[in-house]
């Protein structure tokens, strides 16, 4: 506290200051995305895999803000990625290929769909919201599922094709474009949340989360707060949804499926949610696990994946992201407590 | 007509079997508040369990069910103790993903044991056939299911009524601080509770071998049906699970017989439907959670 007293003018506020701070990209963070860069050189090889990383951290992402920040506990968030990953997929069928307008189409279906759902869903409580989600994507994937003339049924949705990316850059097959097109977009709008959640509006929806009756005391309107941060969150995970069709150029009817939402809560879970880095370390760590140990035998790995979610509610409090803060803090801590 | 009276009496059969496994449910979340997504896996334990008994140790089928009962009833202990109990006053979240994770470890360890096919279950030739009942023919075993439903539902009502247990299992239910303060001992209960309504899960699956069927994906397959019917049919409440539970098994029933096209469409609709009139369940007034 001293230090960040020190560390700014004295005519600015305690409390702005550490606004300031929050707002500050860290070091670590800058790494990261740097990392992220330098992998198209590092990894040709695996970029197809990467981008599909990245993808299913943005959708993580769009959990997080949901549920880690807003507390909305949802089992059916994959709704929003299928619905974005059809109407891409749907679009080009259609004749429009151009992949970043898709991508803001296929956003904004999956945002309106939100919407309109965000008042089922904020209705209830804790069982009734996690009832509703579910119902709603087994609902969805119903649809997908009897409409096969339009979404291919079971079969999955073929026959997409990507156009040029602002008709400059044209998809490859070692997934050079993709790569850096869904680095581009990925990063283009973690900037979007991460500033959004680190404003006033971010707090605003932590309070909510850890006390709803002191939140309206002070004043934060909390329906319309829970309202357009899920529309939000819907329209990310449309985007991810629409990332994945455009790179694979393949919709497969399990975009809808239950084990996507369930995969994705044990992703953030295990990455650590409200963290906003914490679904990018948590898909990394997911699929790479899956592709190593899960292709083999897909029953061995559900055991593990059921026998980690057991034991993460007992002691990974915070997932790896929080393991590594508790771990990074310890030492501080001993310092303090040695200095008289 | 009587095509009619067919539909409804397999729906009320197949009700009083999706009832015998929810009405467990019912208890944990009216009484603990603890939202178990896993209560599946009670009933598919049951069904496994009515496998190997007859199909390995050649146990018959009448006296495989309390077995079966009394088994599941002790493994739900064991359960309770270790893994639930920690998380009663934890965040719903954390109790969704440990359920889930049961789920996994239990469809896991089915397909490994039993591989990803159906069970079949040969019920002994007595409850076989039909019975020609007023021009109607009805199927023998479904007649037994309901007879079976009909007499748990008695026990059960007497139980919570007549019974000392049933009295503090209704106080906790209603008011759980100030049971408490009264010298009930809460977690005592719910775990009698949970073990009896565990043991009547793993009876339904077994019960449901034939009707239901039983591969590994059973727990989620079935999943938003028990979800359904305990927060239709109101927390806590036996006779409310009941209703919700025939309502839902007869909708179903005719949903497949009359439209067969949209598959299981009709109760994903008829859920959010329902959700959102009754958000209180069909008879409660109690808040849901």
């Amino acid at each position: 506290m001293s230090m960040k007293a020190r560390a700014c003018s004295p005519s600015i506020p305690p409390y702005v200051a550490a606004l300031h701070v929050r707002e500050r990209w860290k070091k670590a963070e800058l790494a990261f995305w740097l990392a992220l860069a330098a992998l198209f050189f590092v990894l040709p090889a695996h970029l197809m895999f990467a981008s599909q990383i990245l993808i299913t951290g943005l959708f993580a992402l769009s959990l997080d803000l949901i549920l880690g920040y807003a507390g909305i506990v949802t089992l059916g968030h994959a709704a929003f990625f299928g619905l974005g990953a059809y109407s891409a997929g749907l679009l080009s069928k259609w004749g429009w290929s151009e992949p970043v307008t898709g991508l803001l189409l296929s956003g904004a279906v999956a945002g309106a769909f939100g919407y309109l759902s965000s008042f089922l869903v904020l209705r209830g409580k804790d069982l009734t919201r996690l009832m509703i989600t579910l119902g709603i994507s087994l609902l969805l994937y119903e649809v997908a599922n009897s409409a096969g003339e339009l979404t291919g049924g079971v079969d999955g949705l073929q026959g997409v094709e990507a156009g040029k990316v602002l008709g400059l850059f044209g998809f490859d097959l070692w997934g050079r474009t993709a790569y850096l097109y869904v680095l581009c977009v990925t990063f283009l709008l973690f900037a979007l949340v991460r500033a959004l959640m680190t404003s006033p509006y971010g707090l605003s929806l932590r309070s909510i989360r850890e006390n709803p009756q002191r939140a309206i005391a002070i004043g934060i309107p909390i329906r319309a707060r829970l309202t357009n941060i899920y529309t939000f969150s819907a329209v990310l995970a449309g985007i991810a949804g629409a990332l994945l069709t455009q790179t694979t150029q393949f919709v497969a009817i399990d975009v809808f499926h239950f084990q996507r939402s369930a995969d994705l809560l044990i992703i953030l879970i295990v990455g650590g949610a409200a963290t906003l880095y914490g679904g990018f370390v948590g898909a990394a760590v997911f699929m790479i696990a899956q592709d190593k140990l899960g292709k083999a035998n897909p029953e061995y790995w559900l055991f593990w994946l059921g026998i980690l979610l057991i034991v993460s509610t007992r002691y990974l409090r915070g997932g790896v992201l929080g393991a590594l803060h508790r771990l990074l803090r310890l030492p501080a801590r001993e310092r303090k407590a040695v200095r008289p | 007509m009587t095509n009619f009276l067919g539909i409804l009496f397999d729906g009320l059969a197949y009700g009083m079997l999706l009832y015998l496994i929810s009405v467990g449910l019912s208890v944990t979340l009216g009484l603990m508040g603890f939202i178990n997504l896993a209560h599946g896996v009670f009933a598919m334990a049951g069904g496994y369990l009515l496998v190997v008994l007859m199909g390995r140790f050649g146990v018959g089928f009448v006296p495989a069910l309390p077995i079966i009962f009394v088994a599941v009833a002790l493994a739900s202990l064991v359960l309770e103790r270790t893994l639930y109990r920690p998380l009663y006053s934890s965040a719903h979240l954390d109790q969704v993903l440990m359920t889930i994770g049961i789920i996994f470890v239990a469809v896991a360890g089915a397909t490994y044991v039993w591989g990803v096919g159906q069970q079949p279950v040969a019920i002994p030739a007595w409850m076989s056939g039909q019975l020609a009942v007023a021009g109607l023919d009805l199927s023998r075993y479904r007649l037994f299911l309901i007879a079976v439903g009909i007499v748990i539902t008695v026990l059960l009502l007497f139980g919570l009524e007549r019974t000392r247990f049933g009295a503090r299992v209704r106080a906790a239910v209603e008011r759980r601080r100030t049971a408490e303060s009264m010298g009930i001992h809460v977690e005592r209960v719910f775990q009698v509770a949970f073990a009896i309504g565990s043991g009547l899960a793993g009876l339904g699956g077994a019960l449901g071998v034939n009707v239901l069927g039983l591969d590994p994906g059973f727990p989620l397959k079935f999943l938003v049906y028990f979800l359904l019917i305990v927060v239709v049919g109101g927390p806590g409440k036996v006779i409310g699970t009941l209703l919700a539970a025939l309502l839902l098994g007869v909708a179903d029933t005719a949903g497949k017989y009359y439209v067969p096209e949209t598959g299981a469409f009709v109760i994903y609709v008829a859920m959010i439907v329902l959700l959102l009139l009754f958000p209180n369940g069909l008879l409660g007034r109690r808040k849901l959670l």
